[in-house]
């Protein structure tokens, strides 16, 4: 069972290290702000989860596992709150998705 | 493992350092900072300093971003081009930097049990810490009892400092097209326009504030005290003053309220200390505050908490209105 248990933690914990990895590479790669932020917003939720969900099998049924939860709560609110927010504040800066500075007035109120 | 950690943290630190001296633009320098103080409370965390680490990720990391945000926000983003001959600071940095290595060369190795700071009072703390004051965090002990002196000192450099801000900001600008005007929105209006900001951040203040009292209150069996505490619950209040504007923030605690809690922290802090000498010992001596001596000492160490994190929230709020006040000129 604690082999089991075990293998699925490590499982999680290498995916999320892929995924914080991807998102990683997304951020600095991706052709724009937009797709840039798409692709670091995968660190934050996807990447957190899959980590913190594999922490807690490691922790077990103890009073860690419950602050985790507590933390991945956290995060799961905050961080697409936070991209959100970047892209909104781009917008309203005049970064168009496709990449190229507003002509004229951006947007507003979008 | 511990030691390799350390060597990464230190390298994105020295890579972090690095970034800020190069870049130009100075909103990126700011995040840089926040990012370098990020890394010193993990780096902390790693060497077991849980109390510096929470301060440093609390005031490091977050008050003072937003403060130098607010000051950017009057300012410009980018950096002045310097005129100034390069040579001279180069040769001093590189004097110093020879000197510090040379330093180095006398310093003990890393975690050596033996090292001069880990035998001089230490053991003594930690060896009367449970006899004295009876509380298991024995960094609370010492800034809180038996070093109260030091932290009486700190409290009035935290009241000292904002009282200067606030008189700096009291004076009118004097040539008014040099200040900027970057404020797109009404002025006061915070974010009441986006919703998912404004959704989430309500939901998350009254666990932020009740959190900030956690650390505030736990300080004496965990991680915490008053100066975090009060970072964290001004920062619930900024991030109130973010999402429905200034005026909300301001409805619900009046500049002249923050006043009085600049200066009520401090006060509270050295009438601790006063009703130690008029109950007939030291100045800052907590054992006559009870009956017992050791619930005295819980009951100093609770009231001087708690001048702290007054104190703390009453002048990182302060400074931030008067920033945010400049900026509406």
């Amino acid at each position: 069972m604690a082999l089991l248990i075990d293998i699925a933690s490590w499982i999680l914990l290498t995916l999320g290290g892929a995924f914080v990895f991807i998102g990683g590479l997304g951020a600095l790669r991706m052709p724009n702000l937009y797709t840039r932020i798409h692709a670091g917003s995968l660190t934050d939720t996807m990447g957190a989860m899959l980590v913190i969900a594999g922490i807690m099998l490691q922790a077990g049924a103890s009073l860690a596992t419950i602050k985790l939860a507590a933390i991945l709560l956290f995060l799961l609110l905050t961080s697409p709150t936070a991209s959100n927010a970047l892209a909104s504040a781009a917008l309203l800066a005049g970064v168009r998705p496709d990449g190229h500075p507003a002509k004229s007035n951006p947007e507003q109120g979008k | 493992m511990t030691v390799l950690f350390g060597v990464f943290l230190l390298t994105l630190l020295v890579i972090t350092a690095l970034a800020i001296v190069r870049t130009r633009h100075l909103f990126v320098a700011v995040i840089l900072t926040s990012i370098f103080s990020l890394l010193m409370a993990a780096n902390f965390f790693l060497l077991d300093a849980a109390d510096v680490a929470l301060t440093e990720a609390a005031i490091g990391a977050g008050i003072s971003t937003v403060l130098f945000l607010s000051a950017l926000a009057l300012t410009g983003e980018h950096e002045r081009a310097t005129t100034m001959n390069r040579m001279l600071p180069l040769a001093v940095v590189a004097v110093i930097t020879l000197i510090m290595i040379y330093a180095t060369f006398d310093k003990p190795r890393f975690g050596d049990p033996e090292a001069p700071v880990h035998q001089h009072v230490a053991p003594w703390y930690i060896e009367k810490t449970p006899e004295f004051i009876d509380i298991p965090n024995v960094v609370t002990a010492v800034l809180g009892s038996f070093r109260g002196y030091d932290t009486l000192g700190e409290v009035f450099v935290v009241f000292t400092a904002g009282i200067g801000v606030l008189f700096l900001f009291s004076a009118r600008p004097s040539n008014r097209r040099n200040v900027k005007r970057r404020v797109r929105t009404e002025p006061g209006q915070g974010l009441r326009h986006y919703l998912v900001p404004r959704v989430v951040g309500r939901l998350l203040i009254p666990f932020i504030l009740l959190f900030g009292l956690y650390v505030q209150f736990h300080g004496e069996y965990g991680p915490g005290g008053g100066f975090q505490a009060g970072a964290m619950v001004a920062a619930a209040i900024i991030l109130y003053a973010l999402l429905e504007g200034e005026t909300q923030a301001l409805r619900a605690l009046p500049l002249h309220t923050l006043t009085g809690l600049v200066a009520g922290g401090a006060l509270l802090f050295g009438g601790v200390g006063v009703a130690g000498i008029l109950l007939g010992s030291n100045f800052l001596d907590y054992s006559v505050l009870a009956a017992d001596p050791i619930a005295g000492q819980h009951l100093g160490l609770l009231l001087i908490e708690a001048g702290v994190g007054i104190t703390v929230t009453g002048v990182l709020l302060s400074v931030f209105h008067a920033f945010a006040a400049r900026g509406r000129v």
